[in-house]
């Protein structure tokens, strides 16, 4: 079949996904006509596989694999099932914890008991592909209409195939309570130093300006990604996530040398806390500002009707504020479905406004793939985030979707002992270095 | 039974006048098993070990092997063989994560001898001498180690020690902004051993967790053993005029060897394979232990089955250890 070329390398960074969204405009329909090309040339060799894109064609029993244990994800993805033209095809949703879900994926993937699972896109859903875990589902891109080259690039594996299917995505921002902030007559910042003025008056009025909560390792990862794009760029950090800079490098200990300057502003603690807790704290007004997902908003009703947020400003002129964290997610096919034809109907559907319309309905804290998906019915959370992520210069996918998941997981661990000791930075750093030559040697 | 059989078979033949000579008394009870009971004796013996080779041996064999290579768990054909790297590895970029189980599974077993196992004895001991809703406080007592691992770590992340809400912080009024207690996160060293390695805090109240359950196990198990012991025991030493320690100390105690030994068994194995409670509770940072390490190279999305081995092989290592201090007590015993 086809292969398509991706703009960086090996690495199917999303990095320039966001900035189609703006544009609004349909590659894909330049992509498939050099499809039909190479078609051409290499007519009939997958006659059997070939996915010709008219959903009705396939029949029979068909199983997803969900992560979506928590209610709105839940009824969003029985929404998009529903929503499914086919009716000969018989679709089971087959939904697992979401922590046990991402403990077990491996397993899951060799079982071969669900066709389509739910994942995310970027470095982890090539890592699988490269093991040849994966379906290809480059023909069903074929089809594909409405997603733009950012979400082809996240979707594509080494190989130069596409095996993942982007659905939707989110943004990290710094979030805030409207009526804190009204209340108290601040305003959003618009540079480092702005921020800085900010949380020395909330300081100054007994509020605790940042939200800080680490339970489970993962949740400042998010500050480390977004001190590292602004201080450092977008490039820098999508290279450092892929091994390609030592970590005992001096730009990268001039992040944490920031990081450290900005502790007293956070809460303390932050290690033992959840950040459903943390969400509790931004909600009763206890501290001002929140760096998180707009899933913060899933916390409370409360919250989500009050809440609001700014992008981290920048703290470089030179390097400005355009680069953020916004993982998306999706769904991929395994390597040996048992019913490939359907599979491939279902993730058709699910790249289509209509789909994506149905699940946003169940659960609005997510923003659309599609660009022909529905806005109008966007509250104000998701249209800022469209927003955002359409006006990026650069879209990291998160820490642990960006890297290894093995050196991840030693991030989170360098990161949860740093806030506790600052002084013990550089022996931190060193020591994680040395973990990263290791783990980057074993997956080469 | 068959076994019982043939003992009193032999024991009424050896009263018939005729003497057996010497050296035929081997054939004589060899030709006592009947054929039923042969096969019998045989299924016996081969499905547990078949069963135990299966499930035991082949499986630290295997790990063993496992061990020396860089394999992510997928394809045998991406199996690569590494040599000794892995242990290399171990001691000196993955040494800190080492160091720190090792210790971490000695600060449990520490905990669960001086404190745990102790505990529970006592709460036995004292729920045997017939006390009105006995059974209520074993119930109670007993409820830890019956409860889901969700529920456990529901009770002590968010009931216990929540920083803000938890019942810990709130009973001690500790739950304003800034003077909060981080019992899970904060990996300040309590008893410290050099500037690297001690006792963490938020191990300990991890520790506490799994003392909670440990005390009910214990309980239970020493229990049973007490309603064992002749109470003719107690009273012949309370008439001698020995005091509730002395009679405990002096009498109950070494009566009850052999369930002191289980317990004992059971601590040292508790604290070697400990996992549980640490993952429910997020295994926040300086909390990790030898399990830990293996299920986190070896689960996961990328599979590190080398590595992950490698720390296998280190708990087995360990295991071993207390397993040969423990066989070289009871044979030394028996030899004496």
């Amino acid at each position: 079949m086809t292969t398509r070329k991706t703009e960086i390398g090996g690495y199917p960074s999303p990095a320039e996904w966001a900035r189609d969204l703006n544009r609004r405009t349909v590659l894909k329909g330049g992509v498939a006509l050099a499809g039909l090309s190479a078609i051409g040339v290499s007519c009939g060799s997958d006659a059997a596989t070939e996915f010709t894109g008219s959903i009705g064609d396939a029949g029979g029993a068909l199983t997803i694999g969900s992560n979506a244990s928590d209610p709105a994800p839940q009824a969003g993805l029985a929404a998009v099932v529903a929503s499914f033209p086919n009716e000969d095809v018989e679709v089971t949703i087959n939904t697992l914890d979401h922590n046990t879900y991402q403990e077990n994926i491996n397993a899951i993937l060799q079982a071969g008991e669900d066709d389509v699972l739910a994942w995310f896109a970027g470095f982890r859903n090539k890592f699988f592909a490269d093991q040849g875990l994966l379906g290809d589902i480059s023909d069903v891109w074929d089809q594909v209409d409405g997603l733009g080259a950012g979400f082809l690039a996240a979707s594509t594996a080494t190989d130069g195939k596409q095996y993942f299917m982007p659905t939707s995505y989110y943004t990290w921002a710094v979030n805030y309570s409207k009526s804190l902030f009204a209340e108290k007559g601040y305003s959003e910042p618009s540079n480092v130093d702005e921020l800085l003025g900010l949380a020395d008056d909330m300081a100054s009025d007994g509020i605790t300006p940042f939200v800080f909560a680490n339970d489970g390792q993962w949740p400042i990862m998010g500050t480390f990604d977004i001190l590292n794009m602004r201080i450092n760029g977008y490039d820098f950090h999508i290279d450092l996530m892929g091994g390609k800079h030592e970590w005992t490098d001096e730009r990268v200990r001039n992040v944490f040398t920031t990081w450290e300057s900005l502790l007293p502003y956070h809460q303390t603690g932050a290690n033992g806390r959840t950040w459903q807790e943390g969400a509790a704290a931004l909600e009763t007004g206890e501290c001002g500002m929140y760096l998180l997902g707009t899933f913060a908003a899933s916390a409370s009703e409360a919250l989500a009707a009050d809440m609001d947020f700014f992008n981290f400003p920048e703290i470089d002129p030179a390097i400005g504020a355009g680069a953020l964290d916004a993982p998306i997610d999706g769904f991929q096919m395994i390597a040996e479905p048992k019913n490939a034809a359907a599979a491939k109907e279902l993730l058709l559907h699910m790249s289509t406004a209509a789909a994506q319309d149905a699940y946003l309905s169940e659960d609005p804290s997510v923003v659309a793939s599609n660009s022909g998906a529905n806005t109008s019915v966007y509250n104000d959370l998701q249209k800022k985030s469209a927003a955002l992520a359409g006006s990026a210069t650069g879209i990291s996918q998160f820490l642990d979707r960006d890297t290894i998941p093995d050196f991840a997981g030693e991030c989170g661990n360098m990161f949860a002992e740093f806030i506790e000791d600052p002084s013990k930075v550089d022996g931190l750093l060193a020591d994680l270095e040395e973990k990263k030559v290791a783990i980057f040697a074993d997956y080469s | 039974m068959s076994l019982d059989e043939s003992v009193t078979a032999t024991d009424h033949d050896v009263t018939t006048p005729v003497t057996p000579r010497e050296g035929e008394e081997g054939r004589r009870s060899h030709s006592l098993l009947t054929g039923s009971d042969r096969r019998t004796l045989t299924l016996m013996t081969a499905v547990p070990s078949f069963l135990h080779i299966a499930l035991v041996w082949i499986p630290a064999i295997g790990t063993f092997i496992l061990s020396f290579t860089n394999w992510n768990g997928v394809r045998w054909s991406s199996l690569k063989w590494v040599g000794f790297r892995n242990y290399e590895q171990l001691f000196t970029v993955f040494e800190k994560d080492l160091y720190e189980s090792l210790f971490n599974n000695l600060w449990v077993m520490v905990a669960l001898f001086a404190i745990g196992t102790p505990m529970g004895m006592l709460i036995a001991y004292i729920l045997d001498r017939n006390l009105k809703g006995s059974a209520i406080y074993q119930s109670i007592f007993y409820t830890p180690v019956v409860l889901s691992l969700a529920v456990v770590g529901f009770i002590w992340r968010s009931v216990m020690y929540s920083p803000g809400q938890g019942i810990l912080n709130s009973v001690l009024g500790r739950t304003d902004p800034g003077n909060q207690i981080d019992w899970l996160g904060n990996p300040d060293f309590l008893i410290p051993i050099t500037s690297e390695y001690g006792l963490s805090k938020n191990f300990m109240a991890l520790i506490a967790a799994m003392i909670w359950v440990h005390v009910g196990y214990v309980m239970v198990l020493y229990l049973a053993g007490l309603k064992s012991v002749d109470p003719n025991l107690r009273e012949a030493a309370a008439i001698d005029g020995a005091n509730e320690w002395q009679v405990f100390r002096q009498v109950i105690f070494p009566a009850m060897r052999p369930v002191n030994i289980v317990i004992m068994v059971i601590t040292v194995i508790t604290s070697l394979r400990v996992f549980d409670i640490i993952d429910v509770l997020n295994n926040p940072i300086g909390t990790d232990v030898l399990s830990i390490l293996v299920t986190d190279n070896i689960l996961g999305e990328s599979g590190n089955v080398g590595r992950g081995s490698a720390y296998g092989v280190m708990l087995l290592l360990v295991c071993f250890a207390f397993a040969i201090i423990y066989l070289r007590n009871a044979f030394g015993e028996e030899d004496q």
